[in-house]
């Protein structure tokens, strides 16, 4: 991997998106009203809001990154500028790690900004500290990027890459702990989250916000996300085909 | 000026099913401009596609310039533009050509460089989005103009440009080639012809005629590159 190029890249997809303002909006905004919406939809069970409130900072960067990621790809492989970059020195692994770090550097303001509201105005409490859950929902919206990379090579129109969000994200925020605990689900279930990576996203924030600190738990919990991310990005490099029919 | 640029020989490319190129076999000079020509769906992009080493091909071989086609070497030796403009859209003129200055790591100034040589200076800024379609196709050419490359491959880089404009970009051309890089030029519009060096007249996949526009006018005794066109198909064998 070349560092230069990978900069490059980066500030060329950030580049891209500060032109879009409605986006960037987008981004920063939704997940602020969302967790607001939260907190008012369980005026008089605080308890609730307080269970699922870290947990949602780490999965909405997921989601929305998985996103932007995802049809952000698609255009670059349909409008013709995947093949023109592979004509030149630009390398996958180059491409794929510029991705990383623009989306790496948004889903960090996304998630400070909606860490402050829930922390600031929300009373939104965590026994761990702050910057751990901030940490982690960064590393949660890189996973959701390294996942839209991927999906971005099955979709052949904007309009499927939208529709892998509820299809594959949905389910996912069904069964990792958010709506109720995994031990509580059908068993079968319960081992089907077991393979999910949003269930580590779930279990790494909700320990870290119960005073859990770094434990073994939250370290295994995060080797998890990381090793998803790798797993998705080599896939996601398998899927840009310097040669096409 | 026989130094050859690209040899292939025994290219076979299938799509979809069907024999795109043919045990297609060819030299490409170098330092000079080689203009190919034929109809839509003739195999042209499939071809230059193979050259840059994007096209996955079922058999044959592709030197350029000393290595097989697509290999790492070529990669800032070699630009390709490709038909439709591919550029991004939410980016301005000068943001798309500083990203391509950037991978192939060459001086800045190339960037206003290129964006002059195109006629863009007056939208500079502006985001490609809002350019008109011979615009955004200056764009695409630009970026292939940066890194100053000793092989340019221009899929039909001049289509609905305005003749002046058209005729300023072929005056680029044929500077870069008496600067010493190759072009290969693809066009459907045979008038074209007469600005290349050397003419490829493509058509089903296979090659009809590979000379200079003279020869091939005299060869077919045709007033015009259409009509010596037409008369290279119906001439009896030319399948063989």
């Amino acid at each position: 991997m070349n560092l230069r190029l990978a900069l490059a890249t980066g500030s060329r997809v950030t580049a891209q998106l500060r032109n879009d303002f409605r986006t960037i909006a987008l981004l920063i905004v939704v997940p602020v009203v969302l967790m607001t919406l939260m907190k008012w939809v369980f005026d008089g069970q605080d308890r609730v809001f307080q269970r699922v409130g870290v947990p949602l900072l780490g999965i909405f960067p997921m989601t929305s990154m998985f996103l932007v990621t995802s049809v952000t790809m698609l255009r670059e492989r349909t409008s013709g500028t995947l093949e023109r970059l592979l004509t030149t020195p630009l390398g996958k692994m180059d491409l794929l790690a510029g991705y990383a770090l623009a989306f790496g550097l948004i889903a960090a303001i996304q998630a400070a900004v909606v860490s402050i509201v829930a922390f600031g105005l929300l009373g939104l409490e965590t026994e761990g500290p702050a910057a751990a859950v901030l940490a982690l929902a960064i590393l949660n919206a890189i996973v959701g990027m390294a996942m839209g990379l991927l999906v971005s090579a099955f979709a052949r129109s904007e309009f499927q890459a939208v529709q892998f969000m509820p299809a594959l994200l949905l389910p996912q925020m069904l069964l990792c702990g958010l709506l109720g605990p995994r031990d509580t689900m059908a068993r079968g279930l319960e081992i089907v989250s077991d393979f999910l990576p949003m269930t580590y996203a779930y279990n790494a924030l909700s320990r870290v916000a119960t005073g859990e600190g770094f434990s073994a738990r939250v370290a295994g919990d995060t080797a998890v996300l990381l090793l998803t991310t790798v797993l998705a990005l080599a896939l996601g490099a398998a899927t840009l085909r310097r040669r096409t029919g | 000026m026989n130094e050859v640029a690209i040899s292939i020989k025994g290219l076979r490319v299938i799509r979809g099913g069907n024999v795109v190129l043919k045990d297609l076999s060819l030299d490409i000079p170098k330092g000079r401009i080689t203009g190919l020509l034929g109809p839509s769906g003739c195999g042209k992009t499939t071809l230059m596609r193979a050259i840059v080493g994007v096209q996955i091909v079922e058999a044959g071989e592709i030197q350029v310039l000393g290595h097989l086609a697509g290999s790492t070497a070529l990669r800032k030796n070699i630009s390709y533009v490709t038909q439709s403009p591919s550029v991004y859209e939410d980016l301005s003129v000068f943001a798309n050509l500083q990203y391509f200055q950037r991978l192939y790591g060459v001086p800045v100034a190339l960037v206003e460089e290129a964006i002059e040589t195109v006629g863009l200076s007056d939208v500079r800024d502006k985001l490609v989005r809002n350019l008109s379609g011979g615009q955004r196709a200056r764009v695409s050419l630009a970026t292939a103009l940066i890194p100053n490359p000793e092989l340019l491959v221009l899929d039909e880089p001049t289509v609905g440009l305005d003749p002046v404009l058209r005729g300023e970009l072929w005056a680029t051309f044929r500077k870069l080639a008496d600067d010493g890089a190759t072009l290969l030029v693809s066009s459907h519009v045979m008038d074209e012809a007469e600005r290349c060096d050397e003419l490829i007249l493509m058509r089903e996949g296979r090659i009809l005629s590979h000379s200079t526009l003279e020869q091939l006018l005299k060869e077919t005794a045709a007033p015009d590159v259409e009509s010596a066109f037409l008369k290279l198909v119906q001439r009896p064998g030319v399948a063989s």
